[in-house]
């Protein structure tokens, strides 16, 4: 074992956590994610194993919520998948066990930050960050869009309150001051 | 001062008193009221001095078509000028000023201005400081300037902060007079998604202005029992003080919603105002109407106003202008003023009406005629009457109404470029066909002047919005009276009749500019500056079209108008900059190793948005360069570490890969062993080179390309591009890896004595040879990458770990390093290794160089087609005379060689004509002991030795220079392969 | 603007970048006779309607498709949209 101990997108071993009285900002630092693109002609199996393993292949525009391996779809023929890092820290060659010759993975753990938004202020919070239409989105809508100029995937998750944000890692600092200067705004 | 002005009834707030300062006197006000009313209420007239001529003026208008009343509101940072007392929403505290005159407000220096109207006339710039020309700058623009504009600037930062929103919606309703309420009413009640916005704080639009009823309530009960119901509906979205500011395409509006500006001062990290972006399906613009004037000699005195303006202060704020008024209108809107005003206790002087067949009234004297001049310096006192017969009546009054009929508020429908049509029933411009997107027009805004057309209006374009089915619902019952208007624009024989009170323009300006040539509308405005500024001509363009299509025999449809173009009234520029500005202004990136190199005392410069370390500044150490001398020599001598992290990684998989790399770049890439690693030059499809970088095959179908910082977006995108549009079938798949992998730069002697002790598999020369590329584990088992790749000209290697590890590496580097001296070094230590290993980076690859000028020309395949191959064997780019990268020295080692300065034969000329060649990159070369440079030189490869002259004419630079080979230390590169 | 995406739908034209002419999906053949003067004709010639206008966009901030936009220069109707692989095949692209 290595004695190298990973920080987390804003520093520190720990995540961050922001309390308002209407909304929480939890960075997440539990996840490992891996890119996962159609090869040319293998479009079929890939949708097979893609479908083994969420259960559905998500379409445009939408993540499945699934365990332990969730997904959602980034652009053509393309999807990002998600387990947990404590279980899935190699996630990117498991699942390149898993599809094979069907699809070429990438290893994306380190490239994202994620930040879990809760509380009955979020659809307020998204409206002051970015152009996803909040309130008509649902469980399961997955949207890339422009936070504080950053391509940022906004995911609607089950309880209604709930939001997670990936963005760009190296920007966590700009995108989580932009996350709580809207939370003081909404307040 | 007591609110000697002050009525019963109105819909101020009368528990609350606010306190507030005009011009430095104390004034009490209700909440409720607006600047404009509450200095009404305490018998204040004179609000200001108008723009050329500093005549007195007051207010005009009770909303935001002011062109008058603008003062400097709050203080010290966040004094704001220039904004309209009449939209001023009042609260405890306000602090406000008269602004542009010269001593007090009554007695303004600058009023001289006036006394010289004759020379000021249109066109009085254009025609008087034309010559000499020498004076312009130093003696007429100075004046000007001083003289120009009304409010003056604090020029501090402005402490508030703005925010920026999105919004979706399937109606925006713009206005919440009786149409844009009674569509709100029946889309909410569908089930629709809808916004309505109103600029106002009260929503109700007209209705709170007037005394008609609507069904058995007042117009403003029902406004208030439509907004309790749709404040009940959670599909609707009610946004008081919001200005809808442009119709932008496919049904994007921009709205700016004031939530702080009628607060003493905004909350702590809450925004003054919200600029939203609204995305809709379709819109109801029910924007209203705005009353005209009628310009007649002397018409712009303090208490002179519109009719409907009048009235809106008496019903709505329980103000009267003054206990004597007096109203001029051609139309029967006048009279319900004036009845109005009667009923509320105030004296009507007369009404004076142009039409023959006016109304007549019990209560007040109605005179057939017109107002030909008034008196009063700093307010009105008497207005002149010629009445029918000729005679001349004087009428005691210190307010006048005037009502010229009504401009439906077409601006919004124009922003598309339609252009409005002229209605004649209502001589008055109306929406054309040509709407933006979406759009239905209602009520007033599309010349339906009455409140039972209003409230059918809005409901007919609610139904025809979302598609609805069946029957109107039945309307309340309300008022539904023409107004019989007979144009009537200004009374013959004026001169100094004021048609725009904010330029000061007048009847008389535009007759000139008719006389001069000026005759189209677009010509007027610029001539004449009518329609300028900030109220943008609101009350004043139409009489302006008027006149010049009298003058010039036309219909006035046939005149036109000028475009209207947002934002609809002004917009604060911290509105439209958000929160981006300073620290802000846009993201940073930081790098793997930002907190390490923080801690570390390193300087740090902006690449982009990335943060960089420059370099590291040691105890003792006075300037930059001693830092980075320091740097390269421990580079170059022991080992020296630089987080690459910056530079863009594209992460390259599929079937087709190396045949797509041979596409993108110029040499080839078929034959590149896997574990290796080989350079790349990116051209763009003219042959000009795009980009350069690496590719590290890491198996047979999977590749690691970099890009350099600057081009990192730029290249992804052309790399898709070729993938996508090119070569469509191509089996390739391509994600950027630039944050997902934190990447170290190990370079010098030492490098592979360092990187031993970290990674767990064998390193030898012999085992990972130069450009070896391999995955690899580091530190017991951690998944890594390491290139075996050079940019400082040492024995040097890139390693590479998941970005969250990057922190750990970095400080393992330096830990075990330590017995090595390892070296953390800067941007700039890595610009001067570069440099005097003649590596060409964006000063070389700036967009006019070729593979030939740098040194590359062999490098072009002939054998496969890649992006730009062909356009690159052009004449224009071959033969002789054309540039190639050489390396500078200046043959006094003293001498600067500046980057950007030309290179010119020892004893020719200096001009454009013989330039030679340029130095693109320039340093002090700590291992040479001078300044270097390398830069192009026409024929350059056969001119080594060769004494030349390096000049800058600009900064004063010639200096004696040698030209060498670019590779100043180890042109042989035995060191990268030792 | 607003692009409505074939995949994604309605989409604010800010997350797009520009880039001209479709006619660009028309490489020519680096083998022809005459390659010379294509690439020239398809580097330097463009026409530049006011109207309707082939257009490349890339959807940068979501997707990474590049689309065809059939667009009105004048009015900025958009009358179709297209992913630019399917148009490239149809124009008879490959590899």
């Amino acid at each position: 074992m290595h004695d190298l101990q990973p920080v987390t997108a804003l520093g520190g071993a720990d995540p961050h956590i922001d309390t308002f009285d209407h909304i929480t900002i939890t960075g997440n630092n539990g996840l490992a994610l891996a890119s996962v693109a159609a090869r040319m002609g293998h479009e079929k199996a890939c949708h097979t194993a893609l479908k083994k393993l969420l259960g559905t292949v998500p379409a445009p525009g939408k993540a499945v919520l699934h365990d332990p391996e969730a997904g959602f779809w980034m652009g053509p023929d393309q999807w990002m998948i998600g387990a947990p890092r404590e279980t899935h820290e190699l996630l990117a060659d498991a699942l390149k066990n898993k599809f094979g010759d069907a699809a070429s993975v990438t290893e994306q753990s380190g490239a994202w930050v994620c930040f879990d938004v809760i509380g009955p202020a979020m659809p307020d919070l998204c409206e002051r960050l970015c152009a996803v239409p909040i309130r008509r989105m649902v469980a399961g809508d997955a949207q890339r869009t422009m936070i504080h100029q950053l391509g940022c995937f906004v995911i609607r998750r089950d309880n209604p309150e709930h939001i997670r944000i990936l963005g760009p890692r190296a920007s966590a600092g700009s995108l989580h001051h932009a996350l709580i200067t809207a939370a003081h705004s909404v307040g | 001062m007591t609110q000697v002005n002050r009525l019963a009834g109105g819909q101020i707030d009368r528990t609350k008193t606010c306190n507030f300062t005009f011009d430095g006197n104390p004034y009490a006000g209700h909440s409720g009221d607006t600047l404009a009313s509450a200095l009404l209420a305490n018998g204040v007239r004179l609000m200001g001095r108008s723009f050329k001529y500093h005549r007195p003026r007051g207010v005009l208008t009770a909303g935001s078509e002011e062109p008058n009343a603008l003062v400097e509101l709050r203080g010290g940072a966040r004094q704001e000028p220039n904004t309209r007392a009449t939209t001023i929403e009042l609260y405890d505290g306000l602090l406000a000023k008269s602004q542009n005159h010269m001593g007090s407000l009554r007695f303004d220096l600058l009023a001289i201005n006036d006394r010289l109207s004759n020379f000021l006339t249109a066109g009085f710039y254009y025609k008087t400081f034309m010559w000499p020309a020498a004076f312009w700058e130093k003696l007429y623009e100075p004046i000007i300037r001083k003289a120009a504009g009304l409010g003056s600037l604090s020029l501090k930062d402005d402490p508030d902060v703005y925010d920026k929103g999105f919004l979706h919606c399937d109606l925006l309703i713009i206005g919440a007079g009786p149409a844009g309420l009674m569509a709100a009413l029946i889309a909410g009640r569908a089930g629709a998604d809808v916004i309505i916005a109103d600029e106002d704080f009260a929503l109700g639009g007209r209705l709170n202005s007037e005394t008609l009823s609507i069904a058995d309530q007042s117009g403003a009960d029902w406004a208030a029992a439509t907004i309790a119901e749709l404040s009940s509906l959670p599909n609707v979205r009610i946004m008081p003080r919001t200005t809808v500011i442009g119709a932008f395409d496919h049904g994007i509006y921009g709205a700016v919603e004031r939530v702080g500006d009628h607060l003493h001062t905004p909350d702590a990290n809450k925004p003054r105002q919200v600029l939203w972006r609204i995305y809709t399906q379709k819109t109801i613009l029910a924007a209203g109407a705005i009353e005209r004037p009628i310009a007649f000699e002397n018409n712009d005195r303090p208490g002179i106003m519109l009719g409907s303006a009048l009235r809106t202060y008496a019903n709505r704020f329980a103000v009267a202008a003054d206990k004597r008024v007096a109203i001029f209108t051609n139309n029967n809107d006048g009279h319900r003023t004036a009845a109005d005003l009667h009923a509320k206790g105030v004296k009507i002087s007369a009404v004076v009406d142009v039409r023959p067949d006016a109304p007549r009234s019990m209560d007040y004297e109605v005179l057939q005629g017109e107002v030909v001049d008034t008196k009063g310096r700093l307010g009105l006192t008497f207005a002149e009457v010629k009445l029918a017969d000729g005679s001349i009546r004087t009428l005691e009054c210190g307010a006048l109404g005037m009502s010229g009929g009504w401009n439906p508020n077409v601006h919004m429908t124009c922003h598309q470029r339609g252009r409005p049509v002229w209605n004649d029933g209502i001589a008055a411009f109306v929406p054309g066909a040509d709407l933006p997107t979406g759009m239905i027009v209602a009520g007033a805004a599309n010349g339906d002047m009455s409140t039972a057309g209003a409230l059918k209006g809005g409901a007919t374009a609610a139904k025809l919005a979302l598609g609805l089915k069946g029957r109107l619902p039945k309307l309340p019952k309300a008022e539904d009276a023409p107004i019989n208007l007979k144009p009537f624009w200004y009374v013959k024989g004026c001169s100094r009749a004021w048609l725009d009170q904010q330029n000061d323009v007048t009847v008389k300006d535009v007759k000139l500019s008719h006389q001069e040539g000026f005759r189209s509308v677009e010509h007027l405005k610029r001539y004449t500056t009518l329609g300028m500024a900030t109220d943008q001509g609101k009350t004043s363009n139409m009489g302006g079209l008027a006149i010049m299509a009298e003058l010039a025999g036309k219909a006035i449809p046939e005149v036109g108008t000028t475009i209207f173009r947002p934002p609809y009234t002004p917009t604060a520029i911290g509105a439209l900059g958000g929160r981006h500005r300073g620290q802000e202004f846009h993201p940073k990136r930081l790098t793997p190793s930002h907190k390490w190199a923080e801690e570390h005392g390193a300087v740090f410069v902006e690449v982009g948005n990335w943060l960089r370390a420059q370099w590291f500044p040691r105890e003792g150490e006075t300037t930059w360069r001693e830092s980075v001398d320091r740097e390269v020599l421990a580079t170059r001598k022991s080992v020296g570490v630089c987080d690459v992290t910056t530079l863009g990684k594209v992460d390259v998989q599929g079937t087709d890969a190396a045949d797509f790399l041979n596409k993108i770049y110029c040499n080839g890439f078929a034959k590149l062993a896997v574990g290796k690693t080989r350079y790349g030059l990116m051209l763009r499809e003219d042959g000009i080179a795009m980009d350069d970088g690496t590719a590290a095959r890491l198996a047979e179908d999977h590749f690691v390309v970099t890009t350099t910082t600057a081009n990192a977006l730029p290249v992804y995108r052309h790399m898709e591009f070729v993938r996508q549009c090119l070569f469509p079938d191509i089996d390739v798949q391509l994600i950027s890896t630039t944050e997902a992998w934190a990447q170290y730069a190990v370079a010098g002697p030492n490098s592979r004595n360092l990187l031993s002790a970290i990674v767990d598999q064998v390193i030898s020369n012999e085992a990972f040879p130069f450009m070896a590329c391999a995955n690899i584990t580091i530190c017991g088992g951690l998944r890594a990458r390491l290139f075996r790749i050079s940019f400082s000209g040492e024995l040097a290697y890139e390693i590479a770990v998941p970005t969250e590890y990057g922190d750990a590496l970095m400080r393992k580097i330096m830990e075990v390093g330590a017995q090595y001296d390892v070296t953390p070094y800067g941007t700039e230590a890595l610009g001067v290794m570069r440099i005097e290993k003649g590596h060409a980076a964006g000063n070389e690859l700036n967009g006019t160089t070729t593979a030939l000028n740098l040194g590359m020309a062999r490098m072009v395949s002939k054998k496969k087609d890649s992006i730009g191959s062909t356009l690159s064997e052009r004449d224009g780019l071959n033969g002789d005379g054309q540039l190639s990268q050489v390396g500078i020295k200046p043959v006094d080692p003293n001498d600067p060689v500046p980057a950007g300065a030309h290179l010119m034969d020892a004893d020719g000329p200096v001009d454009a004509a013989h330039d030679q060649g340029y130095a693109t990159s320039a340093c002090y070369s700590p291992h040479l002991g001078h300044a270097i440079a390398i830069g192009f030189l026409k024929n350059g490869t056969d001119r080594m030795g060769e004494r030349m002259r390096l000049v800058s004419p600009l900064t004063g630079v010639d200096v004696q220079v040698e030209i060498t080979s670019a590779h100043f230390i180890d042109p042989e590169g035995e060191r990268l392969r030792a | 603007m607003i692009i409505d995406h074939p995949l994604l739908g309605p989409r604010d034209a800010s997350e797009f970048t520009y880039m001209g002419d479709a006619k660009l999906i028309d490489r020519p053949d680096w083998q022809s006779q005459t390659a010379a003067q294509e690439f020239y004709e398809y580097g330097y010639l463009r026409d530049n309607p006011a109207g309707w206008h082939e257009e490349l966009w890339f959807h940068e901030a979501g997707d990474r498709s590049w689309l065809v936009v059939t667009r009105n220069t004048v009015t900025h109707d958009i009358s179709k949209v297209e992913l630019a692989r399917d148009v490239a095949r149809a124009r008879g692209r490959s590899k």
